[in-house]
């Protein structure tokens, strides 16, 4: 019979995985489907719910019933933070641009994490397991743990429940119909209010069951927001956004393909769900289950039109050039480097506008084109023995093609399935530079990229950055004024329109996105030489969402947004990481604030000041 | 923290600043000696705050016993937030604004190896405290950068002394897929095999950094029918693949040895799951009773309370090392202070331990033993102290090892 444990064992492991994923995800695709908010902050609550319901549990009499009544209560308090998250936060920002909420959710994961390790510690907190919890059965000779088939049991449980409160319910159907159209629904008397905030709390409650659940085969432990809330996404969209049942169907796909992977592919790990990801969205550009978005763009809201800055603001702009250029003369070499690295956030955060802004392209992976760049000028010098100048020009074409080729896959698809595939690609890369340890020396590093004799010293560097940021990111606006940029605002805006008055809108969008690749990619070759390495972080996850920060926080609708919120968020970061060891907090803290007071991003605010003093 | 005052000050002494080395220009003997720390203190807080604790106490000390050649010490912190291109700028920032006399600590490789590219590029001394890559002393070794912790190589190496008396023959690994991981797992099989040419390692398992799927782990491990197991895992990972491995009985009958799990920052969440007989290295705190070392712990319980940690001891040694070199050194210019730290011998909770003139690796070592319970909590028993320069490479291998000598 160990052909049958062989098997049956892995299957089983691959089931408690999937049921594991469901429950995290299965609370932000109902989230998702019907407030449209990409709530990052679910993994800060799968991780509070893991250490509520380990104080809880610990202090209940050690028995099933005990578990029980603790994962409820887990679920319980979970509720009452996810409402009052609704309440206090997002239903402030629901009318702001697409995917800002998404910047209010990650100032509460910086917060979470300085408020968790300060009600809990730093250390991880394993449940002692009573013995029921230890127990095993034996199949086909090999032994399972038991509590993972109760979790396994579970699964389909939870989601028969679900299915019925969706199905069965006057409160389901008015969240299904919530999720097909929120205007109609609105129209119709249905106090939208209080179905958000109730979605919200289902969704909260469902995130800390994930993390009681977690709690006997591991450990409350402060890296867990970030890796369930990478996997919940990849599950929600691979599922079909909103969908419930693609949700289901897409936890068993991931955790079947890991259980089993992992034994055929061990080195697998790091790329496997992104990989399963990427190849499900270029074959099915909505998810498993997911249905295309009911309005096609056809006719969405009217945008303002983008003209030229106002004189005002062009001597304002050319003030603060003219200031920049002669920086160097009455700044340090600390005062300058931390410019020069400014100006390549500028240009990193310009080319995400470019695509995101205009070219109605958001990227939860931007920062693969900047690692492109980064690692091209690293090969360059270490493998070509490569002058600078040409480390420099190598980034953006490696990039700039990169993007071209990928692109090609993401301009199909739309909205928040176009950014996870980015992701998808970017993760892979990450990988891929984390992993080839041979060429890339791994999370370790290429040291040694450091600049050209002429341009070695801060000044001269400053000077370099200066000249190659503006000039970057001003030619991005020239191509924004070009006809180019136009036809690209009307491919955003209706692609049906456009397309019907003669504009070839997929290869307009592929261009825009190789271009903005590209730019990206020579900020990351600007980097590598700051710098004087390249290292896997660069491509990161937390790097790409430094670029969406940088954007949405200086205002996505206007020109000047990537700027300013460019050089906001890098001042404000690196003023708080000096200055106090709760930076999260604070940082977190300001975002929110901020958000609260300017749903248009700071450009996008300081506009509407200057709109009621001065009407157009 | 004096922050705007000192950047302002530092916006002032600019136009000079990027003139004159700083390290030079503070030639008053009265001023305090300034080392800049950087460690990743938001991303590893587990491993890092009581690192911070040991520092603290051992400042106390040194400054208590009248600091270094009549110079106080003082260190100014920061925290990389866990991300090499921070750790640089904050080193630029320590270097030219608050004008520190040296860099010091980081716990993840990618942050060493970025400092002491940084110290050899601005010619200032860095000693790193905790990252345990090879490359900072070897492949990537310079002039400018010591370390105090033993290596990869010299954690795998004390791990295989004991591993090569098993009768075990079929052995299978599992860890962290990132280059500490793979270089802990190649030269453990190496240093094994050439011990032991009977030996064949017959699967390995590269979970994801904090990602891994203990289950599956354990089931693919225990479907290579292996004799012993060689664990890399730490923090999180581990304590879900001993979970997982106790309730599937993976561990039952078969030999296991484990790199790291016996310092109290790993075995500590083990709780009274704990494997016993589990061959590890780490550090005893509770039972480790030289003099040296319960002047230590006694010193650390009665100001913080709680026991120490490795990280603590890291720490405090870190300090002591700091110390030592600069009272060795002729004068304060990077020449002259590496020079004093090549030979520097100081005291640390485990006894002397020195800077190796030849790879500039401090030969302080560690502690192998096995796991045990004891009241429901784990604790490391039968251990002994093996000294770091007891399992180096020999000297000409270290050469070779080491391209960019001095």
């Amino acid at each position: 019979m160990a052909g049958t444990g062989q098997i049956l064992i892995p299957l089983l492991t691959g089931l408690a995985d999937a049921a594991g994923l469901f429950f995290v995800a299965s609370g932000l695709t109902v989230i998702f489907g019907v407030t449209r908010v990409v709530n990052f902050a679910h993994g800060s609550l799968t991780m509070l719910g893991a250490y509520c319901g380990w104080s809880l549990i610990s202090r209940l009499p050690p028995t099933p019933l005990g578990f029980a009544l603790g994962a409820l209560a887990t679920m319980a308090i979970l509720a009452v933070i996810g409402a009052g998250l609704e309440i206090g936060l997002l239903r402030r920002v629901y009318r702001a641009p697409e995917l800002f909420q998404l910047l209010a959710t990650f100032g509460v994961v910086l917060m979470a994490q300085d408020i968790v390790q300060w009600l809990w510690g730093v250390e991880d907190l394993a449940l002692r397991r009573p013995p029921w919890l230890r127990a095993f059965v034996t199949l086909g000779g090999a032994r399972f743990p038991r509590f993972d088939l109760v979790v396994i049991a579970l699964f389909p449980l939870v989601f028969l429940l679900l299915w019925l409160l969706f199905t069965r319910t006057r409160w389901g159907r008015l969240v299904r119909a919530a999720t097909e159209d929120r205007e109609m629904v609105a129209a119709l008397g249905v106090d939208q209010r209080l179905l958000f905030t109730s979605v919200f709390a289902l969704g909260a409650a469902l995130a800390g069951l994930g993390g009681v659940l977690m709690l006997p085969d591991a450990s409350a432990n402060l890296g867990m927001d970030l890796t369930t809330v990478t996997d919940a996404f990849v599950v929600v969209v691979v599922g079909g956004l909103g969908s419930l049942p693609g949700a289901a169907l897409a936890s068993l796909l991931i955790g079947l393909l890991q259980a089993f992977g992992i034994m055929l592919v061990p080195r697998a790990t790091l790329a496997l769900v992104f990989v399963v990801m990427a190849v499900v969205l270029v074959l099915r550009p909505n998810g498993l289950l997911g249905r295309p978005p009911g309005r096609d763009g056809g006719g969405g809201e009217a945008r303002a039109l983008v003209r030229p800055a106002p004189a005002v603001l062009r001597r304002f702009g050319l003030a603060v050039l003219v200031l920049a250029a002669l920086a160097p003369l009455f700044l340090g070499p600390y005062a300058l480097a931390v410019g020069t690295e400014m100006l390549i956030a500028m240009l990193f955060a310009a080319s995400l506008h470019f695509m995101m802004g205009p070219g109605g392209m958001a990227s939860f992976g931007h920062a693969a084109w900047f690692g492109i760049g980064a690692y091209a000028s690293a090969f360059a010098v270490h493998l070509l023995a490569a002058p600078m100048p040409l480390g420099l020009l190598l980034a953006p074409l490696a990039a700039g093609a990169t993007a071209a080729l990928f692109g090609a896959f993401v301009v199909r698809l739309s909205g928040v399935y176009l950014a996870m595939l980015t992701l998808a690609f970017a993760q892979i890369v990450w990988a891929i530079a984390f992993q080839w340890v041979d060429l890339t020396g791994g999370d370790n590093g290429i040291l040694g990229v450091w600049p050209a004799r002429w341009a070695a010293g801060p000044r001269g560097f400053y000077w370099l950055a200066l000249a190659l940021a503006v000039a970057g990111t001003l030619g991005l606006r020239v191509i924004l004024a070009a006809p180019f940029g136009h036809a690209l605002r009307g491919a955003r805006d209706s692609r049906r329109r456009a397309e019907a008055i003669g504009l070839p809108v997929t290869a307009i969008q592929l261009a825009a996105f190789a271009l903005s690749g590209a730019q990206a990619g020579l900020a990351g070759g600007l980097y590598a030489y700051a710098k004087g390495s390249v290292f896997p972080t660069y491509i990161s996850l937390g790097h790409s969402v430094d670029a969406l920060l940088m954007v949405l926080l200086g205002g996505v609708a206007t020109m000047s947004g990537p700027i300013v919120g460019a050089l906001a968020y890098t001042g404000l970061y690196d003023v708080l990481l000096s200055a106090t060891s709760l930076w999260r907090l604070v940082l977190g803290a300001a975002i929110i604030v901020l958000v609260l007071a300017a749903p248009e991003g700071i450009a996008g605010g300081a506009l509407k000041l200057w709109q009621r003093v001065r009407p157009a | 923290m004096n922050k705007t005052s000192l950047s302002r000050r530092a916006l002032l002494a600019a136009g000079t600043a990027a003139l004159a080395a700083p390290r030079l220009a503070r030639a008053d003997t009265s001023a305090p000696i300034r080392i800049g720390e950087i460690n990743s203190y938001s991303a590893i807080p587990a491993f890092t705050l009581p690192y911070r604790n040991g520092w603290q106490l051992a400042l106390e000390h040194v400054n208590a016993a009248g600091g270094v050649r009549g110079r106080t010490l003082e260190v100014i912190s920061r925290d990389d937030a866990g991300k090499p291109q921070d750790a640089v700028r904050l080193a630029g920032e320590l270097l030219e604004s608050d004008k520190v006399d040296l860099l010091a600590g980081g716990f993840l490789s990618n942050v060493g190896l970025a400092l002491s590219d940084f110290s050899a590029q601005k010619q200032v001394i860095y000693i790193a405290g905790e990252p345990l890559t090879d490359a900072l002393v070897w492949q990537k070794g310079q002039k400018f950068c010591f370390r105090l912790r033993p290596s990869t190589y010299v954690q795998a190496a004390i791990l295989v002394e004991e591993a090569a008396k098993l009768p075990a023959k079929r052995w299978v690994s599992v860890a962290p897929n990132y280059e500490y991981g793979q270089s802990a797992v190649k030269w453990f099989s190496e240093l094994l095999k050439a011990r032991r040419p009977d030996v064949e390692f017959v699967a390995a398992q590269w979970p994801a950094l904090g990602h891994i799927d203990a289950g599956a782990v354990a089931e693919a491990l225990a479907s290579a029918k292996p004799d012993a197991i060689y664990n890399v895992t730490f923090g999180p990972d581990l304590t879900n693949f001993v979970r997982q491995g106790n309730t599937r009985g993976l561990f039952e009958g078969r030999s296991v040895v484990s790199l790291l799990t016996g310092e109290p920052e790993y075995l500590d969440p083990l709780g009274d799951e704990t494997p016993p007989g589990w061959i590890v290295t780490g550090y005893p705190w509770a039972s480790l009773d030289t003099p040296a070392h319960v002047a230590f712990r006694d010193a650390y319980q009665k100001k913080f309370n709680d026991y120490p940690r490795m990280g603590s001891v890291v720490g405090y040694s870190l300090i002591q090392a700091i110390a030592a070199g600069l009272s060795r050194a002729g004068g304060m210019t990077p020449d002259q202070l590496a020079g004093g730290f090549a030979g520097a011998a100081f005291e640390t909770p485990f006894g002397q331990a020195l800077f190796r003139p030849l790879d500039h690796q401090s030969t302080l070592g560690t502690f192998l033993g096995k796991t045990a319970l004891r009241d429901g909590k784990g604790v490391m028993v039968d251990w002994r102290y093996v000294d770091g320069a007891a399992v180096m490479p020999p000297d000409a291998e270290v050469r070779k090892l080491r391209p960019g000598a001095g």
